[in-house]
């Protein structure tokens, strides 16, 4: 038998591989690229850009929880410009599939990001609108459907490249946030981004992080994200991007049982840097095990009871 | 450039009632490792961030861990045994610079370790003012003792040393003009005093900060450590940029 298929094609961009490095949790990719190849990977996610650098929340930012992470990074970044500059060339040294992270305060500034990003030929953009951490914008526009839309359309006006809507599961009913996202001309989701949470130091009596809440990820979420990406497949055409707690090949193919056409790996690099070739290979091994010839016909394949 | 690897632990010996030392095979890590860096090691399946612990000392192709036993991550680190096997992620960070005619370490409780590694390379005259609790917390003052050319311990309670504060014997080796560089680890308030002691007597001071961490190699931007360099405020990372930062770039 031939290798299986693990290349998919997402929103009209080539992935080699299903599995992408999440945002924020994989920098500009230089780090882990002294630990391993960065062809091998699908794709990079990289660390949420805004227009102008910035420096973040104060320390403590991470917490440890059963199974997951609290972090309060609060989008510390050197801006677009500095990415196009310093880090893209770096990044286009590696046959990978690059997707740009945006956040803004306001419209606007989703859209000069857009076509900043667009202009400098990344492959795609990831448009945060989830992010917890932030005072201004962020998860702001993420939880209602209007704002959802308003800022999907102003992005796809001033984006050549596709364009993917990154969710909040931090909302009543992430369908109807999804369905908003993919009216106003979303070519692709993903999901999903943190759960807000916090944790209390009893001796101090104070919060762990500085920020007081922080967002959650790791193992702990993945029944939570994995819910949500069936639910939000059921509810829209467009292609998604999975992610929440995936640290091994099993729950990646869970993922795309789901639903999901790629997968994130975030949280699950912290304790295995290697995670996210592990899982590809296992992805591999079990589409032999199958005998099924291609990635893509895992995707949304989940056989639910009838209610 | 870290390394991942799997090291075999040779021993584990124990220093004091909490504290341990391990030695650890890694050829890869011992072979790069720089005083003051440190690794990042996993702790079994139930703890799901690695726990950095700094190298106090190589030999060979092995590495020595001191570790103190104070939550899940460090305990589980604490009971291994000859031939259990470490995931170890390193070696990670700037370490310190050991370069200087007479170099004076200051280290309070676990942050005494990574010193002794630092006496070991720096080529000058060597003293160390080591700051514990109390004299059973006392750790490797022989080892120290073998290092340096002069070794000066304190404990808050008086039972070992002289009583009080590692500020107080500096103080007078400061007095006395003995130091060109100071290099210390240990408490916050503990690096912040030490800093601005040296400072007044115009000697560099390199101190090795804490933060909690994530990746442990400068890729998620948990381990924030704000510095002003050249007048301007940076946001820098303790586990790349650090853990060893020069005490007057440190926004305290
Ligand atoms: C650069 C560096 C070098 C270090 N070197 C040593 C050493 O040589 N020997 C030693 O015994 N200890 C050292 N520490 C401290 C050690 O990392 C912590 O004691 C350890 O992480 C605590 O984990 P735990 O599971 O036992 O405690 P818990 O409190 O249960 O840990 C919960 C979470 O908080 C983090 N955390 C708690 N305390 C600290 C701390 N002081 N610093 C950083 N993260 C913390 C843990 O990593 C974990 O993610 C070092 C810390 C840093 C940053
Ligand atoms: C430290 C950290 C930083 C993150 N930064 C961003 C970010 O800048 N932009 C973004 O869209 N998501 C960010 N995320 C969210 C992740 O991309 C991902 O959605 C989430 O962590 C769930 O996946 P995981 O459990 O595999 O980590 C961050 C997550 C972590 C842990
Ligand atoms: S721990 Fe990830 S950047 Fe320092």
């Amino acid at each position: 038998m031939v290798a299986p298929q693990l290349n998919v094609n997402f929103a009209g961009v080539r992935f080699k591989t299903p599995v992408v490095a999440a945002s924020g949790t994989f920098g500009f990719g230089r780090e882990y690229g002294e630990l391993f190849d960065l062809s091998r990977l699908g794709g990079i996610c990289v660390k949420g850009l805004t227009v102008k650098e910035r420096h973040g929340n104060p320390p403590p930012r991470i917490a440890e929880t059963p199974m997951g992470i609290l972090n309060s990074v609060g989008l510390q970044n050197p801006g677009a410009d500095v990415f196009i500059e310093k880090e893209l060339p770096f990044l286009r040294r590696y046959d990978t599939t690059i997707i740009a992270n945006i956040s803004g305060n306001t419209v606007e500034e989703y859209c000069e990001l857009a076509e900043k990003l667009s202009e400098a030929r990344v492959d795609m953009l990831e448009v945060n609108i989830s992010c917890p951490n932030v005072k201004a914008g962020g998860l702001a526009f993420g939880t209602t459907a209007k704002s959802a839309a308003l800022v999907t359309e102003a992005v796809k006006k001033h984006s050549s490249v596709p364009v993917m809507v990154k969710l909040s599961p931090n909302v009543t009913d992430i369908t109807e946030i999804a369905r908003a996202a993919e009216g106003a001309g979303a070519d692709a989701l993903s999901l999903i981004n943190t759960l807000l949470g916090m944790r209390i130091d009893i001796e101090t009596r104070r919060p762990v992080l500085k920020n007081n809440t922080g967002g959650l990820s790791g193992p702990a979420i993945f029944p939570v994200a994995l819910r949500m990406v069936w639910q939000v497949s059921a509810a829209v055409k467009i292609p998604i991007m999975g992610m929440g707690g995936i640290s091994k090949a099993e729950d990646a193919v869970e993922m795309l049982l789901a639903g999901a056409s790629l997968v994130c790996v975030g949280t699950a690099l912290f304790s295995d840097p290697l995670a996210a070739l592990r899982i590809t290979e296992g992805i591999g091994a079990y589409l032999e095990r199958k005998r099924l010839d291609s990635v893509s016909q895992l995707t949304g394949k989940v056989q639910p009871y009838q209610l | 450039m870290p390394e991942l690897c799997l090291g075999r632990v040779a021993d584990n010996k124990k220093l004091t009632e909490t504290v341990r030392a391990l030695t650890v095979e890694a050829e890869a890590i011992a072979r790069r490792a720089a005083p003051g860096q440190f690794v990042h090691i996993r702790c079994g399946a139930e703890n799901l961030l690695r726990r950095p612990i700094s190298i106090c000392d190589v030999s060979g192709g092995a590495v020595t861990l001191v570790v103190e036993a104070r939550g899940a991550g460090t305990d589980w680190l604490a009971r291994r045994e000859p031939e259990d096997v470490l995931d170890i992620l390193g070696p990670l960070g700037n370490g310190f610079d050991t370069g200087g005619r007479r170099i004076l370490l200051v280290g309070g409780g676990i942050g005494v370790p990574p010193l002794l590694y630092a006496a070991k390379k720096a080529a000058g005259v060597k003293r160390a003012i080591l700051g514990f609790q109390t004299e059973h917390r006392i750790l490797l003052e022989e080892e120290f003792k073998n290092a340096c050319d002069e070794v000066f311990i304190t404990t808050d309670d008086g039972s070992a040393g002289e009583q009080g504060h590692v500020t107080a014997p500096l103080k007078r080796l400061l007095d006395r003009g003995a130091a060109d560089a100071v290099l210390a680890c240990g408490p916050r308030p503990m690096l912040r005093a030490v800093y601005e002691l040296a400072s007044q007597y115009g000697v560099p001071c390199q101190v090795s900060m804490e933060e909690r961490m994530g990746c442990g190699i400068g890729a998620c931007l948990v381990c924030a450590c704000q510095t002003r360099e050249n007048g301007q405020l940076h946001m820098r990372h303790v586990c790349k940029d650090g853990p060893v930062f020069r005490g007057e770039a440190v926004v305290w």
